[in-house]
């Protein structure tokens, strides 16, 4: 704000120290802007998740039913989670998968709580969109995990990435087992 | 004002292709002003500010609200109870609306008391007074958005006045609801205009200001400005007054929204609307109760739509009813007195707005009713022409400065 124009005294000639015009000055812009930024701030946090979406944050899901081999989709936070009830020849071979194979190195007991049931958000890192392999048919990619359909990623039977443009292995989501059938995820 | 007069060379560089900078500045820095301004004069400043603050909250609300009769309570409800900040955003909305009017009317007070109307500001006046009617139109259809008992029952009887219309009446009817009742067609037109409207008086106080700018503020003494001894420049002077102006609005619409949030709204829309029960005593926003008070005040029902209309319609021809070339109500004894009865009748029409419509209500309405009719079309022109008027001073300067004004 200082503005040597206004510093010079005219009687003087000469150019004074900032003065007190000056400090008011800056004060006040300074509270004009710590108004702003607080007015700003609910204007800009409303867009936050309301308490009633938060609210609907987790899920349970009985996993009972799902037979070996067997894959089911839940909708959680609005995002597709697969839960696949893994053979026992699935968990053998994300096991023995060498970890300098891996793009994103992960081993398989760090995305599984109980090796039979992997829990994934079913969302390919690369952009977003749901990958194939999870009803009986679909194209699992070279890896008998998944595959996305979009830009051609394929995922382990850890879900972890192996071939195409997708950075990271799937998301494990936060879960954890209510009893022997029941998984609450979130 | 050229180009170069800026520092930074990017916007003498922008300013000399696209001379918005120029125009900035020439509106609200150099804009000479009278000197003599009062405090009324901040009340433009103030209307504007309300009317950002609208938009602003008003943008806001709309991501979380659902224009559908089944999810609009509810909706409102999420705001309140949910949504990160949404009690206070909705409560800023809701207060700011009431002092909207507020500042407005002090804003038509002010204009009526110095002249401001009188040439060569009719237009200037005649555009503030189209404000006025969509600034009416905005509030009425928002405050049917949230779909509480007075939501509904208000957006009833107010577009039922249109079924007063002859022949034609009741068809309007059916086309402003898109059915047989306020209902589902109706709440989603309301808010796509509700949405629509304050961007149309945004345009309109733009011309406001154009036309404002053309000849310059009036003053409280109501003469012309002579030259530049009797103006000052709007920044820093009154770019500073209208700031401090601000920080007591403000204070005032905290207070309001924080201490008193519903003080100024009716408890009654807090009810879902239904349809099959009116409540038992009806009122519209207190900013209307005037209005309202000259509609009941006619026992007939086209009577009292066109009198309720022509109590806003007569704004419009008054440059013309008031044809005295004094401006200023400090010039006018008469005038003033008249002016503050005026302002006592409008009070008190406020006051039976929102009282029942039975026993000396409606007689005391039906007197200030006639009052009101009577101030403008027969105590203004009669006044212009018998009114002996004070002398003016000669210049703005002259009434602070004596004798050396008059040299200037």
């Amino acid at each position: 704000m200082a503005n040597s124009d206004k510093n010079k005294n005219p009687a003087k000639g000469d150019v004074q120290e900032p003065g007190r015009r000056d400090f008011i000055v800056v004060a006040t812009y300074a509270m004009a802007g710590l108004g702003a930024a607080a007015v700003a701030w609910p204007l800009i946090d409303q867009l936050n998740p309301a308490a009633d979406t938060l609210a609907l944050a987790n899920i349970e899901v009985d996993i009972s039913k799902i037979a070996v081999g067997q894959s089911i989709t839940v909708k959680w936070r609005g995002k597709p989670v697969f839960i696949r009830h893994r053979t026992a020849d699935e968990i053998a071979r994300a096991n023995a998968t060498n970890l300098d194979d891996l793009r994103d190195p992960q081993i398989d007991t760090a995305r599984a709580e109980k090796p039979e049931y992997l829990v994934l958000v079913g969302v390919c890192t690369h952009l977003g969109c749901v990958p194939l392999g999870q009803k009986t048919g679909e194209v699992r990619g070279d890896y008998d995990g998944w595959f996305c359909p979009c830009h051609g990623s394929h995922y382990d039977t850890s879900g972890r990435i192996r071939k195409g443009p997708a950075p990271t292995n799937l998301e494990v989501p936060p879960y954890s087992f209510l009893s022997d059938s029941v998984v609450r995820i979130g | 004002m050229s180009a170069n007069q800026f520092k930074s060379p990017v916007v003498r560089w922008i300013d000399h292709r696209l001379p918005v900078f120029s125009m900035l500045h020439h509106t609200a820095h150099d804009y000479p002003t009278p000197k003599n301004l009062n405090y009324m004069w901040n009340f433009g400043s103030l209307a504007g500010l309300s009317l950002a603050i609208m938009i602003v909250t008003g943008i806001v609300l709309a991501m979380s609200y659902t224009a559908h009769v089944d999810y609009a309570f509810d909706s409102v409800e999420r705001i309140m109870r949910d949504v990160n900040h949404g009690w206070m955003i909705r409560y800023i909305h809701m207060n700011t609306a009431s002092f909207f009017f507020i500042v407005v009317y002090l804003h038509m007070f002010r204009g009526l008391y110095y002249g401001s109307y009188k040439a060569p500001r009719e237009l200037l006046w005649m555009l503030g007074v189209v404000i006025f009617l969509l600034m009416m139109a905005t509030a009425f259809m928002g405050y049917v958005l949230p779909w509480g008992q007075m939501s509904f029952w208000g957006a009833t009887v107010i577009t039922n006045l249109f079924s007063a219309i002859p022949y034609v009446g009741e068809s309007i009817v059916t086309l402003l609801w898109g059915g047989f009742s306020v209902d589902n067609a109706t709440l989603n037109r309301f808010f796509s205009l509700h949405y629509l409207m304050p961007f149309i008086i945004a345009g309109v106080v733009v011309l406001h200001i154009v036309a404002l700018h053309r000849f310059g503020s009036n003053n409280p003494i109501g003469i012309d400005t002579k030259g530049p001894q009797d103006t000052i420049s709007f920044h820093p002077y009154y770019t500073i007054k209208d700031v401090f102006g601000i920080a007591i609005f403000l204070l005032l619409l905290a207070m309001a929204v924080f201490f008193f949030p519903n003080a100024m709204g009716h408890p009654d829309n807090y009810i879902p609307a239904n349809a099959m029960q009116t409540p038992a005593h009806i009122v519209p926003e207190w900013y209307f109760l005037p209005f309202y008070a000259i509609l009941r005040a006619v026992p007939d029902k086209l009577g009292g739509v066109l009198l309720m209309f022509g109590a806003i319609a007569v704004l419009f021809i008054l440059p013309w009813l008031d044809r005295s070339p004094v401006r200023s109500a400090r010039f006018r004894p008469l005038f003033r007195i008249f002016f503050w009865l005026f302002f006592v009748n409008a009070i008190a029409l406020g006051y039976l707005g929102g009282k029942p419509a039975e026993g000396i209500y409606v007689i005391l309405s039906r007197v200030a009713t006639a009052w009101y009719f009577l101030h403008f079309l027969a105590i203004l022109p009669l006044l212009s022409m018998f009114e002996t008027t004070k002398p003016l001073p000669k210049s703005i300067s002259e009434p602070v400065l004596g004798s050396s004004g008059r040299s200037a």
